[in-house]
């Protein structure tokens, strides 16, 4: 195992003692769906506090990829995980069969493709995390609901209309009130699944720019179809293609010098 | 184009059109089948039976003079057993809903279940009635009570209340079970935090429509051994002293307002077939306000919720 962690400092493009330390290692990572095998033998790693994309053809895989790291696909039956997820500094393997995936929820959360508030207050949205974890001292709660939306630059747009229903927000709001509703119990890696793709420019601009900001606290993977928006937010790329992870590397390098003709071809336009 | 080619056209599509006024006026004339037939029947019965509607005639017994004869035994007898009917029907109903689904493994036995369900709601309330006499009125001992006759029509109703709570259930965007999940959230803290609330409309329209339909229900009662005449009413359920509450009504014998209207319509007496039209202008009115108020609470649950 020690042999794939050196395997991947070399090839990501930037010299091993310069990396940010680790926050998740991806070993052998195998997806099925029924009898389609989505995921093929991925091996990769997420930065400690860096932002990771994933790029990609629609169908590729890329959603499915990150769906593993909270353990999504258990809500449904027939799909089986192969390989592991070795989450740090505690060494879990987050799709150890002995490992509750409600566990691997508390502490990685997610934002959806389409903002999906509850239909409830804003307050009680971005508090539901708190609930869950039978947070009852109102004034935890409240302090930890303002710090989450001051995180997702939200707060002074909402802190006059707390309690009133999150469906009144605009689209753009709605995705910060449910990016705050995901710090709000201070997770340990953030997923996003094109968050950005029910939205409009300036709405797009402003959760990128958020993006840039949470990285200080929280370590970020995201999933993207528009390759410009990773090349902006993502200090890491990983293109994949047909559930296999062609190729892992520091975004800038990646962009500007692919190893792989086919990352070449899919970032210059020529495919995909 | 050549003009005698547009007039061609036009002639076409004047031909085609007048299939879409037949159809609309034989549509229309089918509509008017069901709503003028509706419209008289309760016209008539309104007609005839108003005049009858006092405050006496809510207050009274049964009698055997038409003139002081009223439905109070059997109002309060029907309000009685829905009270029943309600409190089993719908814990049993929406439990059952939310379980099949949201827990049940979605496999054979599952489908078997769905299916039964579907057609225990056609089942004819007759067979129900002849079941409850022998397992509530004979097997259990419960009587010819109103328990026995609540629990008779929270059987019929149960496929009804279930149905609804499932309906309403799926009506949840998947996009929102995730986002409870991915929270953390148990799945019991998703189905109370989550289903139960968003789907409170539909189930609640679901309960009220059961029991528009539980309070009409004639065939079950009597069978069960229900009186057609009774001159008192069951034990308060309030009372003003300690202990407040009695259930000693649950195992009182009664009656309910279709038995009092066919007990009616079934004497010679033209002054009792004027008791059963405001009898019967009474229960439509009941049935007709608790549809009324589905849609409204529908309404006003929906308000908040958009999807």
């Amino acid at each position: 195992m020690t042999a794939m962690v050196e395997r991947v400092g070399p090839e990501i493009g930037m010299p091993a003692q310069n990396q940010p330390a680790l926050k998740a290692e991806v070993r052998g990572l195998s997806f099925h769906y029924g009898e389609v095998r989505a995921l093929k033998d991925i091996n990769m790693a997420l930065h400690e506090k860096q932002v990771t994309a994933l790029i990609g053809p629609s169908g590729c895989g890329k959603s499915t990829f990150l769906r593993c790291f909270n353990r999504m696909h258990d809500l449904y039956p027939g799909n089986r995980y192969e390989g592991d997820i070795v989450f740090h500094p505690d060494g879990l393997n987050l799709l150890g069969k002995d490992v509750d995936p409600i566990e691997v929820r508390m502490r990685i959360s997610m934002v959806f493709q389409k903002p999906n508030p509850f239909p409830k207050s804003i307050f009680e949205n971005v508090a539901y995390g708190l609930r869950v974890r039978g947070e009852r001292n109102r004034r935890n709660v409240e302090e930890k609901v303002e710090q989450a939306l001051r995180a997702a630059a939200l707060w002074d747009e909402v802190k006059d209309r707390l309690h009133q229903l999150a469906f009144n927000l605009s689209g753009g709001q709605q995705q910060r009130m449910c990016i705050a509703r995901a710090l709000a119990t201070e997770p340990e890696i953030l997923l996003f699944d094109e968050p950005t793709s029910a939205l409009d420019p300036i709405a797009t601009a402003s959760i990128e720019e958020l993006i840039h900001e949470l990285k200080q606290k929280v370590t970020i993977l995201i999933v993207t179809h528009n390759m410009q928006q990773a090349a902006r937010v993502s200090d890491f790329t990983a293109y994949m293609y047909l559930g296999e992870l062609i190729e892992f590397g520091v975004t800038d390098t990646l962009f500007i010098k692919p190893k792989m003709k086919q990352t070449e071809d899919y970032i210059t336009g020529r495919f995909g | 184009m050549a003009a005698t080619d547009l007039d061609r056209i036009r002639a076409l599509i004047a031909s085609h059109k007048r299939w879409d006024t037949a159809f609309a006026v034989l549509g229309f004339l089918a509509l008017m089948v069901g709503v003028l037939t509706f419209v008289a029947l309760f016209l008539d019965m309104t007609l005839k039976g108003l005049p009858r509607l006092s405050y006496e005639f809510f207050t009274s017994f049964p009698s055997r003079h038409a003139e002081h004869a009223g439905i109070l035994s059997a109002w309060v007898g029907s309000t009685l057993v829905m009270v029943v009917t309600a409190v089993v029907a719908v814990p049993l109903g929406v439990a059952s809903g939310v379980y099949l689904e949201e827990y049940a493994a979605k496999n054979w036995v599952t489908d078997v279940i769905e299916i039964n369900i579907t057609n225990l709601a056609g089942v004819p309330s007759i067979i129900y009635g002849l079941l409850a006499l022998g397992l509530f009125v004979y097997q259990f001992g419960l009587g010819q009570s109103i328990l026995s006759a609540g629990l008779t029509l929270a059987l019929l109703i149960l496929p009804v209340v279930i149905v609804a709570t499932r309906e309403a259930i799926r009506g949840i965007p998947q996009s929102i079970r995730e986002g409870a999940y991915a929270l953390g959230a148990t799945q019991w803290q998703t189905v109370r935090d989550h289903i139960l609330p968003y789907s409170s409309a539909g189930i609640l329209t679901g309960m009220i429509i059961g029991l528009a339909r539980a309070i009409g229900e004639t065939a079950p009662i009597i069978t069960i051994g229900a009186l057609t005449f009774i001159a008192f009413l069951p034990p308060a359920p309030v009372g003003a002293e300690p202990p407040f509450l009695n259930f000693e009504w649950l195992t009182s014998p009664f009656t309910v307002m279709p038995i009092q209207m066919f007990n009616w319509t079934s004497r010679p007496e033209a002054a009792f077939q004027l008791n059963a039209a405001a009898a019967g202008f009474v229960l439509v009115f009941m049935t007709l306000a608790m549809n009324g108020l589905a849609i409204w609470l529908r309404y006003r649950l929906r308000k908040n919720i958009k999807w």
